[in-house]
């Protein structure tokens, strides 16, 4: 072998080395809540430290991939028949939980069963309430009979709060799953300790022997946290700290583009907002392109007052983007008949930005005849005791694995967070129809028309979409972002790897 | 007689007190608006729901017989359970007690020597230049608000000169020295405002008392000034040096929240707050109560020591 061709070699192993996951190593993570709510428990688990936490332990019948797509994971297959109302799913046969019993059908109907039950209080009950029979056809077989089509259920088992326990598991004060890992140690408000699972059924992984992971709420410890060295992964970082993360050459920013927005919300049925001309006013007055700069610094995606994103599958980039034009505005207004009136904006802490989206958005109404009134109230209870209670303020929404539960939680005319009171019957039909199509091809431009349909009617002013940012020790390798949320969706235990 | 007489109303007034006090928490906690079925649901709390999960928790009892039942488990030693993960309030208590204790005991041992120590002497010398430092010191450090002198330290002595790690928690503490590298950071914290606030106090207690007659008359006596301060002004003074300490170290307990969230130390502290925010109202209640119970053992412990030290009581 000539000297050029094994130095050819050496480079290309030194690059496929750096590539390869190692194996081994103990990591800490902190993540952005800690409270003493943490749960073990998937269906009544809330914000990422749980869902983090989740992923270590338990595995779902299907997880979501960079773009959202179901993939299999405790499911071998999932087959529709009847109009996607009947669902056929196969398990693997080579799954063990953490205590050495085989994964069964039984795990699968108790673990989706649970979530009817309010006693149990599932946070996602909203989404298994169609869910009519859940029925073991076999030792390995689940059939699941909808009260209703709906060609997204892949999806939604991939939501963390599906993810499977074994059958008759009441006590969570230790997790037995069939997850990466095994819990260790659980302390609600204080950490966990994850030790990898040697029998995980997916071959190679994880990689990692140990994983501590715990909250810290306040984000510029956490910050010094991950700059001292004590932890090496950071879940939520604020767009402010970016600066001082970039800066040191030890450290990256791992940044996701997702659905996650703060809106502004105008209730329809009541005034100003039920005067169409003015919330068209309203819309025109958000300069997206300073709010991108200004207060997300340029950690953001312009949107488009409608909250699909563009790394959804269903996203219609045709749709005339809404500008900045205080022109149109003054127009929308004087036609309104509000000009020169006064209205309180509800703003909080607990949607981020809030308030200076609302500065921008006063400085812009002085301009052009309006005023508007900044209401400040705690985080506290905000979503309880403000949001959706006042004519105008401000909303959150997480990012949703699909459209359709994007929709039919927050914008569907009888959706339970429908804060804008926004009433459609052409859009309430069109997502139960794309609900029941499995062809993607058809499906698309139903979702268009949809986004047009909340662009133009809904009351909901929607300037940006974030991009949320994590950040960590550039020792840690592997991390990919997947739109579902911070730290890979959540899903980042059993992809990362620690080099040497 | 008269002296047990006064200790034993003390005692009895503190425990009435404690009575008055699980009323207060009882009806605070009571009008939080909201309740755990809507945190625990979180953006998914439909009227339903929460409806359900209320039921499922027996939130839909009538708050006096909620009281009576929460009043009784508490008098029987169970507090009952958490309403947001099911764990025994006991044993959540338990895990977090220790090391707020374990924070606030080596923080009074740090404390209350230098306290008095400056405390004193700068009464002795004042108006000395000695006294004037440490009177702009303390004066300084009083002003400046604990989470700034935590996150000072964070950044310098722990993003910069890496001599600490910037959390405080471990259970991996095997030798002397990685206990003070863990407990060096928020201990500092702790102590800046700790020890201006005591010795502000006890300076003003011994001042009060070196200006008294008493005083007056054994200088003019001849007495020697360091007889004079330790056999007459002293003893006189520990009833209100007691105070100034115990008013201090209550604080330890549930006011070290700004050093248990800035070094993310699991202490009791922060489980209040997490059971504000869930209205997880057992463990809360349980929280408060054993705040009030400390704070007021620790006022009581001052005024026993006032009368046991008062010599008009003492020498009847």
């Amino acid at each position: 072998m000539s000297v050029a061709a094994a130095g050819a070699v050496a480079t290309f192993a030194e690059t496929a080395h750096a590539q390869t996951p190692r194996r081994g190593g103990r990591i800490k993570v902190a993540t952005s809540q800690s409270s003493n709510a943490e749960k073990l428990d998937p269906p009544r688990g809330l914000g990422q430290t749980d869902y983090s936490r989740g992923s270590m332990f338990y595995n779902g019948l299907t997880v979501l991939d960079e773009n959202l797509t179901p993939q299999l994971a405790l499911a071998d297959e999932i087959a529709p028949s009847e109009r996607a109302t009947v669902w056929n799913i196969k398990l693997r046969r080579d799954v063990r939980f953490h205590d050495g019993s085989p994964l069964t059908s039984a795990d699968v109907v108790y673990s989706l069963r649970r979530h009817k039950d309010p006693a149990v209080g599932s946070v996602a009950r909203m989404l298994a309430q169609p869910m009519q029979e859940i029925t073991a056809t076999g030792p390995h077989e689940v059939r699941i009979r909808l009260s209703e089509p709906n060609a997204d259920l892949p999806a939604v088992f991939g939501v963390s709060h599906f993810q499977i326990v074994k059958d008759g598991a009441t006590d969570f004060r230790i997790a037995n799953g069939t997850g990466p890992y095994k819990c260790a140690e659980f302390k609600p408000g204080v950490r966990s300790i994850a030790v990898r699972n040697e029998e995980y059924f997916k071959p190679g992984k994880p990689y990692l022997d140990e994983i501590e992971l715990f909250g810290i709420p306040d984000e510029p410890a956490r910050v010094n946290a991950l700059l001292s060295g004590d932890v090496h992964l950071v879940g939520s970082v604020n767009p402010r700290s970016a600066q001082r993360i970039t800066s040191d050459p030890n450290l990256a920013l791992f940044e996701t583009k997702s659905g996650a927005y703060v809106d502004l919300v105008i209730r329809l049925d009541q005034a100003p907002g039920s005067n169409p001309d003015f919330v068209l006013a309203v819309k025109h007055m958000f300069n997206r392109e300073q709010i991108r700069r200004a207060v997300y610094r340029n950690y953001a995606v312009i949107a488009n007052d409608h909250p699909i994103d563009p790394t959804n599958r269903f996203y219609d980039p045709s749709l005339p983007q809404r500008s900045y034009d205080p022109d149109k505005a003054r127009f929308y207004l004087q036609r309104s008949g509000f000009v020169n009136q006064t209205f309180p904006i509800v703003v909080s802490p607990a949607a981020s930005n809030s308030e200076e989206m609302a500065q921008l958005l006063q400085q812009t109404g002085q301009q052009i005849g309006l005023n508007f009134q900044l209401q400040r109230v705690p985080a506290d209870g905000y979503w309880t005791n403000h949001y959706m209670k006042h004519p105008i303020g401000f909303g959150a929404a997480n990012a949703q694995p699909t459209a359709d539960i994007q929709f039919s939680y927050l914008f569907k005319s009888d959706a339970p967070y429908n804060a804008s009171a926004w009433r459609n019957e052409r859009f309430d039909r069109l997502l139960l129809e794309a609900r029941a199509e499995t062809d993607d091809a058809k499906r698309r431009p139903m979702y268009a028309e949809m986004q047009r349909l909340i662009h133009e009617g809904s009351g909901v002013c929607l300037p940006v979409f974030a991009i949320v940012l994590d950040a960590h020790s550039n020792r840690l390798k592997g991390l990919r972002s997947i739109p579902a949320g911070n730290l890979m969706g959540f899903n980042f235990a059993e992809h990362i790897w620690l080099e040497q | 007689m008269n002296v047990a007489r006064l200790v034993l109303v003390r005692i009895a007034i503190a425990i009435l007190t404690l009575g008055f006090v699980s009323v207060v928490v009882f009806l605070g906690t009571e009008i939080l608006p909201g309740d755990v079925a809507e945190a625990l649901l979180g953006q998914s709390a439909t009227p339903e729901a929460v409806a359900g999960l209320r039921q499922a928790l027996h939130l839909d009892l009538p708050a006096y017989t909620r009281y009576f039942l929460w009043l009784g488990g508490l008098l029987s030693g169970d507090p009952g359970r958490s309403l947001v993960n099911g764990l025994p309030v006991a044993g959540l208590i338990a895990s977090r007690l220790p090391n707020s204790l374990m924070l606030a005991a080596v923080t009074a041992v740090v404390c209350v020597p230098i306290a008095l120590m400056l405390g004193i002497t700068s009464a002795i010398w004042r108006g000395s230049i000695y006294d004037r430092v440490t009177s702009f010191l303390t004066m300084s450090i009083v002003a400046m608000p604990e989470f700034l002198i935590a996150t000072l330290a964070v950044i310098v002595f722990a993003v910069n000169l890496r001599w600490f790690p910037a959390l405080s928690y471990s259970t991996e503490i095997g030798s002397l020295g990685q206990f003070f590298r863990l407990f060096g950071l928020p201990v500092f914290t702790l102590s800046c405002v700790m020890i201006a606030w005591m010795m502000r106090m006890t300076r003003a207690a011994v001042i009060d008392t070196l200006r008294s007659s008493y005083v007056e008359m054994a200088v003019l006596k001849g007495a020697r000034p360091m007889r004079v301060v330790l056999t007459h002004a002293l003893p006189n003074t520990i009833g209100p040096i007691a105070n100034a300490v115990a008013l201090s170290l209550s604080h330890l307990l549930g006011g070290a929240i700004i050093v248990e969230i800035v070094f993310n130390y699991p202490g009791l502290a922060r489980l209040l707050v997490d059971a504000v925010s869930t209205r997880d109202m057992p463990l809360l209640q349980a929280c408060v109560m054993i705040f009030c119970s400390a704070y007021l053992f620790l006022v009581m412990l001052a005024d026993i020591a006032g009368i046991l030290s008062n010599p008009r009581l003492r020498h009847r």
